[in-house]
């Protein structure tokens, strides 16, 4: 672009004076809100902005992200599929240990004990788990996530997603329903004896099924359908679900099984608004994936909560977390619930956000503003604002009310630092107190502290890289 | 307390959830749950004492109500009717405004250039979004560290795109000013300036003897020092090479460093475009001799500079020359011009470390201060928008008594004070010593050089169009007085 040639147009960030006086010279100007960034150090986020890496590194990483494909392959156990074996189970968000589980962890993590039968009661799985009689470790460390505890044993079934292109694999256990649920903290009687009929009667079934279709099911291609109808593939799932049962169906009722166990399996799907986002999460999950270490980058690959704390992973940095306290999210409760209720953020399923999905692309899912009292105008900003902070609009996911722009993709550490605009995320809110399920839904965004973190750390990789 | 079921109304779950905690907000309401009658919803008005009669069907909406008192439950169920029937705001966002240069080249495909005045110690990362972006930057910014102007500077180079600046206070793209800068009409000659009031004298020098400006590309301050090593001077000779609208290159800078001007000396040379320079150095001090030279070899005749004749103040004995200058390169250009008649000359901005005066403004002997140096413009305006330090500096001056001939420079043209002469005057007029003014500017600018040149010859001032001039005649007055 030739700077001499013809009447400039400016770009101005900063004083004022400038912008009235080029305009005031007839220059057409268009301002940057600049305001001092609040998380970072300048130094830091100068090195990050000279780090000559940077730019192709983060192109690379995102790439990757929008070149996953993920079909549905296979249904079969935790054992089977991701090696769970002996007393561990897996949980969502960074590392955490019993002693600092949140209420909801805990009754998922003893609800799970009970389920495998490794204690009776729940005082006894409570005492087992406190006695470190069960190993602990992070869905994201075995291809997994999970949606609100993520709590996952052994036993229990799991979507197998896998990429076409390269084959590897995403994990995530099978979807429950809504209120009192294992993922929301609960464990009473009802909870473990849903767990079991999933094992014993839907997992066989939704197995055979899933094998008998003559192509996989593709995912990627639900996830963007339902885009356009309505849902953001985080908190609102509800076409993404009907979708996949539209398509399961057919194999479903030919699976040689009770004719009872056959509706019942038709009967939860239906019923259940959030079945596809346990598809939905290991889709995302299979994206940020596939970017691997990338030095130099400061992209997300991960964003995800334990309940306790939030944790942020980056391409530049590898499998290093940046953890902080997690905020409590904002929203609507069910029945007399409160604000007062409500634990801590939690969950795996910030992967549709750190995908570009989900509070991402609040604007193809107006509905799910008014968790917070918001307006159709609010999800438009929301979706506008995350452009801002991300590296690439993705093609494959188009937001229809802005044009069909594509969804904006790959969050980066240093635009976050600089815009001071924090990923946006939708979530269901787990009971504070163990065993109470599901309270409310909203909107909540990871600490700033996870992003200051990242940021030092990407800029002192950095200038060791470049010493 | 009311429970009720009806048929035939449906509203999703986020919508009922809405109207549930805005009816739970009145103060007469003890609970409320209006949802549908899923076996969910029913389990959780069970728990809040309001399960509706047995047979409620999930297609049908539940409300159930509890208040302090009947006519509080009445309104509230009012309340919900009108919460439920509420119409929600539509239409689209307010675009989003840009926070970062970065995404607002990105949304501006055709724009080539970006500004950036923001505090200097973020001013690299906004100019690096131009750069990766593809785009030239002016940055305004000072107190950027000289390794992240050189880092800056090479990306640019590699990118093919020019950095003007850090602290670049003065550019001209293709007649829109940015900056501090003059109204100077249309014309052949390009200028690399690594000096913003550097350049704004020849420019205005140029205009005043009806030569033009086809672009003043600023390079900043350092850009001629050993350690930038003329990164983006020598880029934007290229720049200017390449550009059809400019016929003569004219190189405006402070001394460079000796190894960087040879550098210089050997890009240029092999410029299509003839070179010039009017860099300063103890050999060639004088920028307006630079101008004459370029108006020289385009076969231009050199007009007599304009000036206006001050009141003849009698030179007190044993006076000293005092320069409060606004321009830094004014201010060397002084030293230069002003140090073989006069000797040693000391300074905030020294030609030698040993003249250096430090803070003490005060300090007798000849001495000129540039009010513009970075170190003086920390948290205040620069002394051509802000006069408060100069003016009390010369009231300190006059209230010492030292005997001394004033020089003052005074730089018109955008962004500077609108009317300097409005405030130097009533603190002129009353010196009992002579004051030398230059005036740089054109009668284009925005304040005038005849208005402005009026008004300070009516004060007393002597005033000239060339800082040399003003400069040689204030030596002139101290050297008869000897």
């Amino acid at each position: 672009m030739n700077l001499l040639s013809g009447p400039p147009a400016v770009v101005a960030a900063g004083v004022d004076v400038f912008s009235d006086a080029l305009r005031a010279q007839g220059a057409a100007v268009t301002d940057v809100e600049w305001r001092p960034p609040t998380i970072g150090s300048a130094d830091d986020l100068t090195q990050l902005a000279l780090d000559p890496r940077r730019a192709s590194a983060n192109r690379v990483a995102v790439e990757r992200v929008l070149a996953s494909r993920s079909t549905l392959t296979d249904v079969a156990p935790a054992s089977e599929v991701i090696g769970l074996t002996g007393r561990t189970l897996l949980h969502s968000g960074p590392p955490l240990s019993w002693e600092t589980a949140s209420g909801p962890m805990r009754g998922a993590l003893m609800g799970a004990c009970l389920f495998e039968g490794w204690a009776d009661t729940p005082e006894a799985a409570e005492q087992l788990l406190a006695a470190g009689g069960v190993e602990l470790d992070s869905c994201h460390h075995h291809r997994t996530v999970g949606p609100m505890a993520g709590v996952t044993s052994p036993s229990m079934w799991m979507w197998c997603l896998t990429d076409p292109t390269d084959g590897r694999q995403a994990f995530s256990n099978l979807n429950e329903g809504l209120g009192k649920v294992l993922r929301m903290g609960a464990y009473g009687p009802e909870v473990i004896t849903r767990l079991h009929w999933m094992t014993d009667v839907m997992g066989p079934i939704l197995q055979a099924a899933v094998r008998s279709r003559p192509e996989p099911l593709d995912v990627t291609g639900v996830l963007a359908q339902m885009l356009q109808m309505g849902d953001e593939g985080h908190n609102r799932n509800r076409a993404g679900s009907l979708m996949t049962l539209r398509e399961l169906s057919p194999s479903i009722v030919a699976v040689d099984a009770p004719k009872d166990d056959v509706a019942e399996v038709l009967r939860f799907i239906g019923g259940n608004e959030h079945f596809f986002l346990n598809l939905g999460m290991p889709t995302a999950k299979l994206a940020m994936d596939a970017v691997g270490e990338v030095p130099g980058s400061t992209m997300v690959t991960t964003l995800a909560r334990n309940g306790t704390e939030f944790g942020i992973r980056t391409a530049g940095t590898g499998d290093r977390w940046f953890t902080a306290p997690a905020n409590t999210p904002v929203g609507l409760f069910l029945g007399d619930y409160g604000p007062e209720d409500a634990n801590p953020d939690i969950g795996d399923s910030a992967i549709m956000e750190t995908y570009g999905v989900g509070g991402f692309c609040m604007a193809a899912a107006p509905a799910i503003v008014r968790f917070v009292g918001g307006t159709v105008p609010d999800a438009l900003a929301t979706t506008e604002r995350m452009y801002q902070i991300t590296l690439q609009e993705n093609p494959a996911m188009q937001v229809p009310i802005l044009g069909f722009r594509g969804a904006p993709t790959g969050i980066d550490v240093v635009s976050v630092a600089r815009t001071g605009w924090l990923p946006q995320i939708n979530t269901g809110m787990a009971g504070r107190v163990a065993g109470t399920g599901q309270v409310g839904a909203g909107l909540v965004q990871p600490p700033a502290s996870c992003f200051e973190q990242a940021v030092a750390a990407l800029a002192e990789e950095s200038r060791a890289a470049l010493a | 307390m009311h429970v009720s079921l009806r048929s035939g109304v449906y509203a999703d779950s986020v919508k009922l959830m809405q109207v549930s905690k805005a009816v739970g907000a009145r103060d007469g309401v003890v609970a409320v749950l209006v949802a549908m009658a899923t076996p969910l919803n029913l389990e959780l008005a069970a728990g809040m004492g309001l399960a509706p009669d047995p047979g409620a069907k999930p297609d049908q909406l539940l409300i159930a109500l509890r208040a302090v008192d009947d006519a509080e439950l009445a309104a509230a169920v009012t309340a919900v009717e009108a919460a439920l029937t509420a119409r929600e705001e539509r239409g689209s966002a307010d675009a989003i405004p840009p926070r970062t240069v970065g995404f607002a080249l990105g949304e501006q495909q055709e724009t080539p250039l970006a500004v950036v005045s923001v505090p200097g110690p973020y001013a690299v990362a906004e100019a690096m979004d131009a750069v990766g972006a593809g785009r030239s930057v002016l940055v305004f910014s000072d107190g950027v560290p000289v390794e992240h102007e050189v880092a800056l500077k090479r990306a640019a180079h590699e990118a093919g795109v020019l950095v003007m600046g850090p602290d670049c206070g003065t550019a001209i793209v293709s007649g829109v000013a940015l900056g501090f800068a003059n109204v100077v009409r249309p014309g052949p000659v390009g200028l690399v300036a690594a000096s913003g009031t550097g350049a704004q004298q020849v420019s205005c020098l140029l205009d005043m003897a009806g030569v033009g400006v086809s672009h003043v590309l600023g390079v900043g301050g350092r850009d001629l020092s050993a350690a930038v090593g003329g990164l983006a001077t020598l880029d934007a000779l290229r720049m200017l090479d390449a550009d059809t609208a400019t016929e003569r290159v004219l190189l405006v800078s402070k001394p460079p460093a000796p190894a960087v001007a040879e550098e210089v000396g050997r890009t240029a040379a092999g410029l299509a475009t003839p070179f010039s320079s009017a860099a300063l150095s103890a050999d060639s001090p004088d920028l307006t001799a630079g101008v004459e030279a370029l108006l020289q070899a385009m076969g231009v005749d050199v007009p007599a500079w304009p000036t206006r004749p001050g009141t003849d103040r009698e030179v007190p004995a044993g006076a000293v020359l005092k320069g409060f200058y606004s321009g830094g390169t004014l201010a060397d250009e002084a030293m230069l011009v002003a140090a073989p008649g006069l000797g040693d000359v000391r300074s905030n901005t020294p030609l030698r470390p040993e003249l250096d005066l430090g803070s003490d403004f005060g300090t007798s002997g000849h001495v000129v201060v540039d009010f513009g140096d970075d170190a003086l413009t920390v948290g205040r305006a620069h002394p051509m928008i802000d006069p408060t330090l100069r003016l009390e500096a010369i009231a300190g001056l006059a209230a010492s008594g030292e005997p001394a001939v004033l020089l003052l420079d005074v730089v018109l043209g955008h962004g500077a004070d609108p009317d300097p002469a409005g405030a130097l005057a009533p603190a002129v007029r009353d010196l009992p010593f002579p004051v030398v003014v230059a005036l740089v500017g054109t009668e284009g600018d925005p304040q005038g050089w005849s208005r402005q040149a009026d008004a300070l010859a009516a004060a007393g001032a002597h005033v000239f169009a060339s800082n040399s001039a003003a400069t040689r005649f204030a030596v002139d007055l101290i050297g008869a007085q000897k």
